[in-house]
C-alpha cells in the first residue's frame, strides 16, 4: 500500500464512493460490472476518499474516474501511467490507481506502460482489455487477434497481438494479475491483492464490450466451455483446471489430462517466484484463443519502489536543511568576487 | 624587460580539438578576469559530437571571452587573439581573427599529417600566409613534457597538461593572477595530487615561459570596471535557470518538481537541478519527453511547483501536455532552451525560431504566458516571473532561453535573499458555494474574479473531492458539458485570464528624446542590440530601444511605446517570429526585419550597420 494515510474515520460503504456524475457507458458494458466491484471494494482500503486518487487516460475505460467519489483526472491519450507517476513521487500519502484499456495502455501509451512498471511506481494499473477500440467506433486493438475483421480491416487484422501480460513480466513488473469483468468476487479478491502490494500492480481486466467485440470472453464465461478453459490460480495449491491438470514441459508449461500425469507432476503455483520464466510460461498457456486461461496472481514479488528511493534522496538531503540560508549559501559559493 | 601597455578591453578565443580542454581553459581563464573585476561575457562553442576524430575541423572546441574596464554586453564579434592547439583550430578560427590579431600556436601538432587532415598543402606557419598577423609559435607539447620532466608521471599524462601551459601563458599575458587556478586544479584532482601538481607546474611553466622568452615583448593589463557594488559571480543561463527554479521553490514554500528528459542544449539544467534535493527538489528523468511533462503536470495535480525542462523538439512533443495543462488550468513551468531547428537541425547552435510554437503550437484555442529571459544572469530572475505566473494564474507559463545565453556567462551581482519575492499560494481546504439544495459545496472551475484563476484543491484535502479532465468543463462546476454557450465561454475565460496577466510596463530608452527608429528585441538579442545602439550613439546617432521580456501577454504600454516612432526594427535569430506578431497585434507600426539564421549571435557591428542603414534611408 506504500504510505497512503489511513485514518480511524467512520466506515464507507460502496455508495459513498459513487460520484453524482450519470454514468454513461452503453448498456450491457463490461464496465458497469467492474464500477461496481471497485466501488464496492475500495471501502477495504481503509481509506478516506480524499486520500484515493484515479488517474485514466483517454478511452471508453478513461471515463472511469468521473464516476468515483475520490479525487480523479481523465488526462490524455496513453499518458495516464506518466501523470500518474509525478503524483505517485510527489504524494506518498495517496492511493493512486491508473485505469487503462488496451489501446490507452498497450498502443498510443505502450512506452509510459513498460517504464512504469520496470520502474516499480506505486501506482495501481487497471487495464480493461476488451481486443477492440471501442470510443473510436470499433477499430482492431494491439489486442485484437490476427484476421479480426473491422472497419479498419475490412479484409482482416494482419498486426500480432500483444499478451498484456507477457508484457508486463518482460518490463519488470513486480505484480501481474488477472480478472474478468463479470465475476465480481474474484475481481475483489484481485484487487486486493492488488492494493495490499507496494509497487507496480498491474492487473488485466478481460471486460466485454457489447457493441464492437461482443462475446470475445464468453468462452472464459459459459458454463459448457470455462471448465475446459479458465484455470483459476490459487497460491500453493496444483494447478488444475476440468480434468486438466499444468505440468513442466520443455522451458515452459503444458497443459495434460489430469488422470494422465502423477500429483508430483502438476505445477504447485507460487505468486512469489523470484525467476520471472515461471509467470511468463503461465501467461503463455493462452494466447488469443483462450483456450486455457489462468486468472489471478501470476506474479507478486518485492522490490523497493520507484517513488520511495526518489522521496529517500530528497528527503535525507534536505533534513533540517535551511533552504533559504542554504539558497545564499548556494549563489556565493564557488568563486565570487566584490565590488565596493 | 617587458613593456607594460594598457587596454580598456580584449576578446580572446581559445581553439583546440575536443580533447584539448579548451572549455575548461575558458573557465579558468574566466574566473582569473572575474576576479580582478573586469565586466566579462563568455561563448563556448563546441561540436554535438562527443569526440569527434582528432585533429579534424569539425572536432574543433572553441571558447571566446571579451572584458574590459567598462560594462560589456557580447563576448565580443571578432577575436583580437586566438591561441591555436592545433591546425584544425587554426583553419576553422583564423577567418573569425581580426586583422593584425595575435596569434599563439601549438607548433608540435603542425605536423605533415595534421596539416593535410585539415586540407593544408604548405605549413601556413612557414609559408607567409600569416604574416599580417602577430604570430608566436609556441612549441606547447615540447615545452610542457620538458616542464614536468621531474614528475613521475607517463609522457601522455604531461602532454595533456599543455592546456594549462598554453592558460599560464596567456594569464602572464593580460596578467591575470592564478592563484585561484592553483586551488582548482588542487580540487579537480584530490584524488590524484602527483596530477594536479603537474597542472599547476604547467600553468606555473607558461606563465614564466612569457616572462623570459624574448617572443613577448608586451604584456597587456586591463584595468577593472566600474561596476554597481555588490558581490558578483560568473554565471551561465543554464545555472541561472536552475538555480532560479530552486529559488522560486524557496520563495514559494512549495516543493519542487523537475521532469525532464535529456536533451542538448537543456540537459545541464537536469545535471543541475538533480544536485540541488536540499532544497526539497525532486527531478524525475523520464522515459521520454511526453512522460516528462506528464509527471511534471502530475505533481502539479498534487500540489508542487511543477517544471518540465527541453529544447524545440521535446517541446513539439510536450504540447498535447501543455493543453491538457491550459485545460486544466494547473501551474506548469516549461522551458524550451531554443536551438537551431527544424527537427535535429544544429543542436549546439543558437536560434529564436521557437516563438511562434510556443504561442501558438497547440491545438485549440490554448493560450499560456510566454516569457524570455535577455541575458545568462537573467535567467535566474526570469525563473521567479514564470513561478509567479503560473503559480497565481494556474497556467502554463513557457519560459524562451536559446543556446547562446544557456551556455553563454556573464558576471552576475547576487540577490539579497530578503529580495526575494513571496511567491507562497494558498490552496483551497473549503467548499466554495452552495448548492441549489442549500447544501455547502466546493466547485472547481469557480475563478477569482481579479486573476480569473481557479482554486487548487490538491488531492488529500478532505471534502473537495473532483474530477477534473480534458473534456471541456462546465464553468463553476468542472462537470463535462457539451453546451455550445459554455465552451465559447470558456475558451474566452482562458484567453482573457492570460490576457489580464500582469506584466510590468515596457520600458524604453530613448536619451535624446528625438530617435524616429525604436530598435525592439526579445531573448538572447539584448546583448547584440545594446552594443550596436550604444556604438550608434557614440557616433551621435538617434535611437530609441527596448527589449520585450514578456512576449505573452506584452506589456499594457506596447503599442503606445511603438506609435512614437516612425519605424521599428526588430532583429531576430528567426524570419520574423515576433515581426508578426506586432502586425497582428499593432497593424499601424512598420515593422521593419532583421533577420538570421546561421546557429549564431548577431554581432553587434552587423546590427549597428543594419541599423544605421534604416535610419538613413527614414
Amino acid at each position: 500500500m506504500g504510505d497512503a494515510v489511513k485514518l480511524d474515520a467512520p466506515k464507507l460503504k460502496a455508495k459513498d464512493f459513487k460520484s453524482s456524475q450519470e454514468v454513461r457507458w452503453c448498456p450491457g458494458c463490461g464496465d458497469y460490472a467492474i464500477l461496481a466491484a471497485v466501488q464496492s471494494f475500495l471501502p477495504e482500503l481503509g481509506l478516506q476518499r480524499e486520500n484515493i486518487a484515479f488517474v485514466s487516460g483517454i478511452g471508453c475505460s478513461s471515463r472511469f474516474p468521473y464516476y468515483l467519489n475520490t479525487y480523479g483526472i481523465h488526462s490524455i491519450h496513453g499518458r495516464a501511467p506518466a501523470i500518474a507517476t509525478g503524483l505517485a513521487v510527489s504524494r506518498p500519502d495517496l492511493s493512486v490507481w491508473v485505469v487503462t484499456g488496451d489501446g490507452d495502455a498497450l498502443s498510443i501509451g505502450g512506452n509510459h506502460l513498460i517504464h512504469a512498471l520496470r520502474r516499480n511506481v506505486n501506482l495501481k494499473i487497471l487495464l480493461f482489455n476488451n481486443r477492440i477500440y471501442g470510443l473510436t467506433k470499433g477499430q482492431y486493438s494491439p489486442t485484437s487477434g490476427p484476421g479480426t475483421l473491422t472497419k479498419s480491416s475490412p479484409m482482416g487484422s494482419v498486426d500480432a497481438p500483444f499478451n498484456p501480460l507477457s508484457l508486463a513480466l518482460g518490463s519488470e513488473a513486480t505484480f501481474v494479475a488477472r480478472t474478468l469483468d463479470s465475476d465480481r468476487a474474484h475481481l475483489h479478491e484481485v484487487l486486493r491483492a492488488a492494493a495490499e502490494h507496494e509497487g507496480s500492480a498491474f492487473v488485466e481486466i478481460y471486460q466485454n464490450c457489447p457493441i464492437f467485440n461482443d462475446g470475445a470472453f464468453e468462452v472464459l464465461k459459459n458454463p459448457d466451455t470455462r471448465d475446459e478453459s479458465l484455470i483459476r490460480l490459487q497460491d500453493g495449491e496444483p494447478i488444475r483446471f476440468g480434468d486438466k491438470a499444468v505440468v513442466q514441459s520443455g522451458y515452459g508449461l503444458q497443459v495434460k489430462d489430469a488422470a494422465e500425469v502423477d500429483e508430483s507432476e502438476i505445477v504447485v503455483h507460487k505468486a512469489d517466484v523470484d525467476d520471472p520464466a515461471y509467470a511468463f510460461a503461465l501467461s503463455r498457456l493462452s494466447g488469443v484463443a483462450l483456450d486455457h486461461t489462468p486468472i489471478g496472481v501470476f506474479r507478486s514479488v518485492k522490490r523497493p519502489t520507484y517513488d520511495r528511493q526518489v522521496r529517500t534522496q530528497v528527503d535525507e538531503a534536505a533534513a533540517g536543511v535551511d533552504r533559504k540560508e542554504a539558497l545564499d549559501r548556494l549563489l556565493h559559493g564557488g568563486d565570487t568576487w566584490t565590488v565596493l | 624587460m617587458n613593456t607594460v601597455r594598457q587596454l580598456d578591453r580584449v576578446v580572446i578565443r581559445f581553439a583546440g580539438d575536443s580533447g584539448d580542454g579548451m572549455q575548461l581553459t575558458g573557465d579558468r581563464f574566466t574566473a582569473e578576469t572575474a576576479k580582478l573585476g573586469n565586466d566579462l561575457s563568455t561563448l563556448p562553442n563546441y561540436p554535438a559530437e562527443i569526440r569527434a576524430p582528432a585533429g579534424t575541423l569539425p572536432g574543433v572546441s572553441s571558447f571566446q571571452i571579451h572584458f574590459a574596464d567598462t560594462d560589456i554586453l557580447t563576448p565580443g564579434d571578432q577575436p583580437e587573439v586566438l591561441i591555436a592547439m592545433n591546425p584544425a583550430a587554426l583553419k576553422a578560427n583564423l577567418r573569425d581573427l581580426k586583422p593584425g590579431g595575435t596569434i599563439v600556436v601549438n607548433t608540435d601538432e603542425f605536423t605533415k599529417r595534421n596539416l593535410t587532415k585539415v586540407g593544408y598543402d604548405d605549413n601556413p606557419l612557414e609559408d607567409g600566409s600569416l604574416e599580417d598577423y602577430q604570430l608566436h609559435p609556441v612549441a606547447l607539447a615540447t615545452l610542457t613534457i620538458g616542464a614536468l620532466a621531474e614528475f613521475e608521471i607517463s609522457k601522455k599524462d604531461a602532454e595533456r597538461s599543455k592546456n594549462m601551459f598554453a592558460l599560464g601563458l596567456v594569464s602572464w599575458m593580460y596578467s591575470r593572477p592564478t592563484e585561484a587556478t592553483e586551488e582548482f586544479l588542487r580540487g579537480k584532482f584530490k584524488s590524484k595530487p602527483v596530477i594536479a601538481e603537474a597542472n599547476i607546474a604547467a600553468l606555473k611553466a607558461g606563465w614564466n615561459y612569457g616572462e623570459t622568452a624574448e617572443a613577448f615583448a608586451v604584456r597587456f593589463e586591463i584595468p577593472p570596471a566600474k561596476l554597481a557594488a555588490g558581490t558578483y559571480r560568473n554565471i551561465t543561463g543554464n545555472t541561472a535557470l536552475a538555480w532560479g527554479i530552486t529559488a522560486s521553490g524557496v520563495a514559494s514554500g512549495l516543493p519542487v518538481f523537475l521532469g525532464a528528459y535529456p536533451i542538448t542544449p537543456a540537459s545541464d539544467i537536469l545535471h543541475e537541478l538533480s544536485k540541488h534535493k536540499r532544497f526539497g527538489v525532486t527531478t524525475v528523468q523520464a522515459e521520454d519527453e511526453i512522460a516528462a511533462a506528464g509527471a511534471a503536470l502530475g505533481a502539479s495535480w498534487g500540489g508542487a511547483l511543477a517544471v518540465t525542462t527541453s529544447s524545440g523538439p521535446g517541446i513539439a512533443l510536450k504540447s498535447e501536455t501543455i493543453s491538457l495543462a491550459v485545460s486544466l488550468e494547473l501551474p506548469l513551468v516549461v522551458v524550451d532552451v531554443q536551438r537551431a531547428g527544424p527537427s535535429t537541425g544544429m543542436p549546439t547552435k543558437t536560434e529564436q525560431a521557437d516563438l511562434v510554437m510556443a504561442m501558438f503550437g497547440r491545438h485549440g484555442e490554448a493560450p499560456i504566458a510566454v516569457i524570455a529571459p535577455q541575458s545568462p544572469s537573467d535567467c535566474f530572475d526570469i525563473m521567479l516571473e514564470a513561478a509567479r505566473i503560473a503559480l497565481t494564474y494556474r497556467t502554463p507559463v513557457m519560459v524562451l532561453s536559446d543556446g547562446y545565453i544557456a551556455n553563454g556567462a556573464e558576471p552576475w551581482k547576487l540577490p539579497e535573499m530578503a529580495d526575494l519575492p513571496d511567491l507562497s499560494v494558498e490552496f483551497a481546504t473549503e467548499p466554495n458555494a452552495v448548492d441549489a439544495k442549500g447544501e455547502e459545496v466546493f466547485l472547481p472551475f469557480q475563478r477569482d474574479p481579479e486573476t480569473l484563476a481557479r482554486p487548487w484543491a490538491v488531492p488529500g484535502t478532505p471534502g473537495l473531492q473532483h474530477r477534473i479532465g480534458g473534456i471541456e468543463k462546465a464553468d463553476g462546476t468542472g462537470d463535462i458539458s457539451y453546451d455550445p454557450i459554455n465552451h465559447d465561454h470558456m475558451v474566452r475565460t482562458r484567453a482573457a485570464k492570460i490576457a489580464g496577466v500582469e506584466v510590468p510596463d515596457l520600458e524604453v530608452d530613448d536619451p535624446t528624446g528625438d530617435a524616429n527608429v525604436l530598435v525592439l528585441g526579445w531573448g538572447s538579442t539584448w546583448g547584440p542590440i545594446g552594443a550596436a545602439v550604444r556604438a550608434l550613439r557614440e557616433k551621435g546617432v538617434s535611437i530609441a530601444r527596448a527589449h520585450l521580456r514578456y512576449l505573452n501577454p506584452m506589456p499594457r504600454n506596447t503599442a503606445h511605446v511603438l506609435e512614437k516612432y516612425d519605424k521599428v526594427v526588430v532583429p531576430e535569430m528567426n524570419l520574423g517570429q515576433l515581426a508578426l506578431l506586432l502586425r497582428g497585434h499593432f497593424p499601424g507600426t512598420d515593422v521593419v526585419g532583421y533577420n538570421k539564421v546561421r546557429g549564431l549571435p548577431f554581432t553587434s557591428n552587423e546590427l549597428e550597420d543594419a541599423l544605421e542603414e534604416v535610419i538613413k534611408n527614414g
